[in-house]
């Protein structure tokens, strides 16, 4: 089967770490029916007389018979992304479309265009791609597939048609008044939705405040440590008898000290940008619910004003017929979105959460041995010497 | 050792207590007493002993003792006493000398302080210190007695001997920069250490959140609801374990500033015998000038300038008579002095025999008790990791389950 070969031919070139890997196949239900392969890599500086910003390489391997060629190399910046996230969210806004790193750090832990940045930035990116790859309704998008292809000039020249930014902010605003005013005939399966989403989105907040809080005191034990260890060194210089014991010890805790930086990089590759993702889920998905309910607004406005007026019946009944249609379209996409969404989660979660505790056991065992084989070589010595005795 | 004190004798300080009193100054003061308790052992007979002694005793009357010991055998390092204030504290410590943990340590250190000295070979047989174990009353009055303030050395003279002193016995200078380094290094290894615990508590703590979020969130989960409830648990059993970690930690501590303590005990021995031997100059340099000034009446030759020579010089020489009379005082002093110097040397040489054999012991138990403190606190180390695996192993089933 072609396209059997299709993913084996493309692995080996993937230039991603293991643990995306296991990411990737999460999103897929039958990984070998998978005909999209994108790769967000090389990060490039721009400098002009304006303003300085990065381009990515995005490289797009597929066997679709929509696509003309197999394989695209365009190079692509941020406002790029956003402007495909946006078209998408215009095009399905009861879809839940995944998030984008967001545009800076407020927090400054990072320097924007920092190694560190851009590297977590990458990640993301490429992450958003393949999630809407494999979503089964965004990756036929004509968008995404432009995005993926078009070069420079073409892309610039095909966002500058569409509704302008004007009259997406009206949808914005349209949505949130209609979400002040509340809905009438919401569903049960939305409400509850909807509750849901307030307290997953609170408890992802204060996990992800949780973890970064982890992360700050374990960089403060570990410059701490740093400073432990060469002071029994220092200790060994003036002794003789105790000198190895000093610096057994000394050796330990530097050793400790490596497994802690391992640990922490550990946290800030796996936990912490997941935790972010969802954070930025919860409003995506809360904005979602909102959208819902502004197109059955739509459609219970239209109903109301019926019940008001005698004439243009007809006119009316077939509006109401198209927003019928509409209202069901979108319930039902958002609730296949959700389940599915729910299960990615719940997944995400589930092996997120395990990395975590897989890295800590490493971090333990590590310094178990440590701790273990200087024990060992100390008690040697000590059964030579348990002869005086004079100790109370 | 078969005739140490600590042999015959079971000392423990088992209690403390708090009391309140009359100060020298008449206002009421809060303190702790510490109940001591000894017991004779019979060596021979199986396992019998004698009944229970005790008496209370306040950190004040440890001091008077130790500083008693100090002067009276100014050749032994003599053991030190638990700190009298709590220092290097991490944040969850309290520097309150009242606080419950701190008067425990305390209580520990103090019956190690009357242990070392029972079972050292030379201040085991001293009588005030076997008062202190069993005499309740009078103790301050006998110990007030001996008179032992008067002969220590004071602070300024033994800093004027430290500067001035010529040539000390090249092993005091040694150990007195080993005593230094000791003093410098270990007070810097404590003070990174109650850092390191600090963050340690710090991290450990902070997983504890993590309980309270799974707990709230499995709420509103079907599927994932146990697995995180369970994990969360898990959590908090994590953020519990390090409150008994540091605290065994602090009794590494203890061991740690008792030989902090230790290098200061080192220090005073090498000080004495800078002392002695500054006086023992002074008194070689004294007794040649005067040797010189005999000669130099006997001759009438000048052959240092002094003032005496000068005005004798200007306003004319004394008459012979007066020459012979100092002649003779100088004689006597002369023969004087050089008895005194006599008996200096031998006192001199005495202590650096004497001093060096308890140097030699005491760096025996040094090396064997902070090798013993670094065995333990990997065997510290060990347990907590160990404790570490088995809650993460907990957690990764409860979160796979999720």
């Amino acid at each position: 089967d072609t396209s059997l070969t299709e993913v084996n031919s493309f692995s080996p070139s993937m230039p991603i770490s293991p643990s995306s890997m296991i990411n990737q196949y999460k999103f897929e239900d039958e990984p070998e029916l998978r005909d999209l392969f994108i790769t967000v890599d090389d990060p490039e500086s721009h400098i002009t007389a304006i303003e300085t910003f990065i381009t990515y390489r995005v490289v797009t391997k597929t066997s679709r018979g929509e696509f003309d060629s197999s394989e695209y190399e365009v190079r692509r910046r941020y406002q790029d992304f956003l402007w495909l996230k946006s078209k998408l969210e215009e095009a399905h806004p009861t879809l839940i479309i995944p998030p984008l790193p967001e545009k800076f750090i407020m927090k400054g832990m990072v320097e924007r265009f920092s190694d560190e940045f851009i590297e977590t930035r990458r990640k993301a990116l490429h992450k958003f791609l393949n999630r809407i790859a494999d979503h089964p309704t965004l990756t036929f998008n004509e968008d995404f597939k432009i995005f993926l292809t078009a070069q420079a000039w073409e892309l610039s020249s095909h966002k500058k048609q569409g509704p302008s930014l004007l009259s997406r902010m009206g949808q914005t605003v349209r949505a949130v008044a209609s979400s002040v005013r509340g809905v009438k005939n919401r569903p049960e399966m939305f409400t509850e939705m909807n509750d849901y989403m307030e307290t997953f989105s609170q408890k992802i907040n204060v996990l992800d405040k949780i973890a970064h809080r982890i992360y700050k005191e374990e960089r403060e034990y570990f410059n701490e440590m740093k400073e432990y260890g060469p002071i029994h060194t220092l200790w060994s210089a003036s002794e003789e008898d105790i000198a190895d014991s000093l610096k057994g010890v000394a050796s330990c805790i530097d050793k400790c000290c490596k497994a802690t930086e391992k640990q922490m990089a550990g946290l800030s590759e796996n936990l912490l940008p997941i935790l972010h993702e969802y954070v930025l889920y919860s409003e995506i998905l809360m904005g979602v619910l909102k959208r819902r309910d502004q197109i059955q607004g739509e459609l219970d406005s239209k109903v109301d004003a019926l019940a008001n007026k005698k004439t243009e019946k007809d006119l009316f009944s077939e509006e109401i017929g198209k927003l019928e249609d509409k209202v069901e379209c979108a319930n039902n996409a958002l609730k296949a979105d959700w389940d599915r969404w729910k299960q990615n989660m719940q997944c995400d979660m589930r092996s997120t959460f395990t990395n975590v505790a897989e890295n800590n056991l490493r971090y333990y065992e590590e310094c178990l041995a440590t701790w273990e084989s200087f024990l060992a070589s100390q008690t040697v010595d000590l059964h030579v010497e348990e002869d005086s005795e004079d100790r109370p | 050792m078969e005739d140490c004190l600590a042999k015959k004798m079971e000392i423990t300080v088992s209690e403390a207590e708090k009391r309140t009193g009359r100060n020298a100054m008449n206002m009421q003061e809060t303190y702790t007493a510490y109940l001591i308790e000894t017991r004779a052992v019979e060596s021979q007979s199986e396992g019998q002993c004698g009944p229970v002694d005790s008496l209370w005793r306040r950190y004040s009357e440890f001091e008077l003792l130790r500083n008693y010991l100090s002067v009276t055998y100014p050749h032994i390092v003599v053991p030190p006493l638990p700190e009298k204030r709590a220092d290097f504290v991490w944040h969850k410590l309290s520097a309150d000398n009242m606080d419950p943990d701190f008067v425990e340590r305390r209580r520990i250190g103090l019956e190690n302080f009357l242990l070392r000295v029972a079972s050292h070979p030379v201040l085991c047989q001293d009588k005030i210190f076997y008062s202190f174990l069993t005499q309740e009353g009078g103790w301050k009055e006998m110990v007030n007695e001996t008179g032992f303030q008067l002969k220590a050395d004071s602070r300024l003279k033994a800093l004027n001997a430290t500067f001035r002193v010529k040539n000390p016995d090249k092993r005091f200078t040694e150990l007195k920069h080993y005593s230094d380094e000791l003093q410098s290094v270990i007070s810097h290894l404590l003070r990174v250490r109650a850092r390191v615990a600090d963050r340690l508590y710090g991290v450990y703590k902070v997983h504890g959140n993590y309980g309270r979020v799974f707990s709230e969130w499995s709420a509103i989960e079907k599927e994932m609801g146990d697995g995180l409830q369970s994990a969360g648990h898990h959590m908090d059993v994590y953020a519990a374990s390090i409150d008994d970690i540091l605290e065994e930690e602090e009794h590494y501590a203890d061991q740690l500033k008792e030989y902090l303590f230790y290098a200061e005990a080192l220090r005073a021995v090498c000080r004495k015998h800078e002392l002695m031997q500054y006086d023992l100059e002074m008194a070689a340099q004294d007794l040649t000038s005067k040797k010189q000034q005999c000669e130099e009446l006997a001759t009438g030759t000048v052959r240092t300038f002094s003032l005496k020579g000068m005005t004798s010089k200007l306003f004319g020489q004394e008459t012979p008579e007066q020459r012979e009379a100092k002649i003779k005082v100088l004689e006597e002093q002369i023969q004087e002095g050089e008895e005194q110097l006599k008996s200096k040397n031998l006192e001199g040489r005495d202590f650096v025999k004497s001093a060096w054999a308890d140097i030699e012991r005491f760096k025996e138990q040094k090396n064997h008790d902070l090798k013993e403190a670094l065995i333990s606190y990997a065997v510290m180390q060990i347990s907590m990791c160990k404790k570490g695996i088995q809650v993460w192993t907990n957690a990764k089933e409860c979160f796979s389950k999720m």
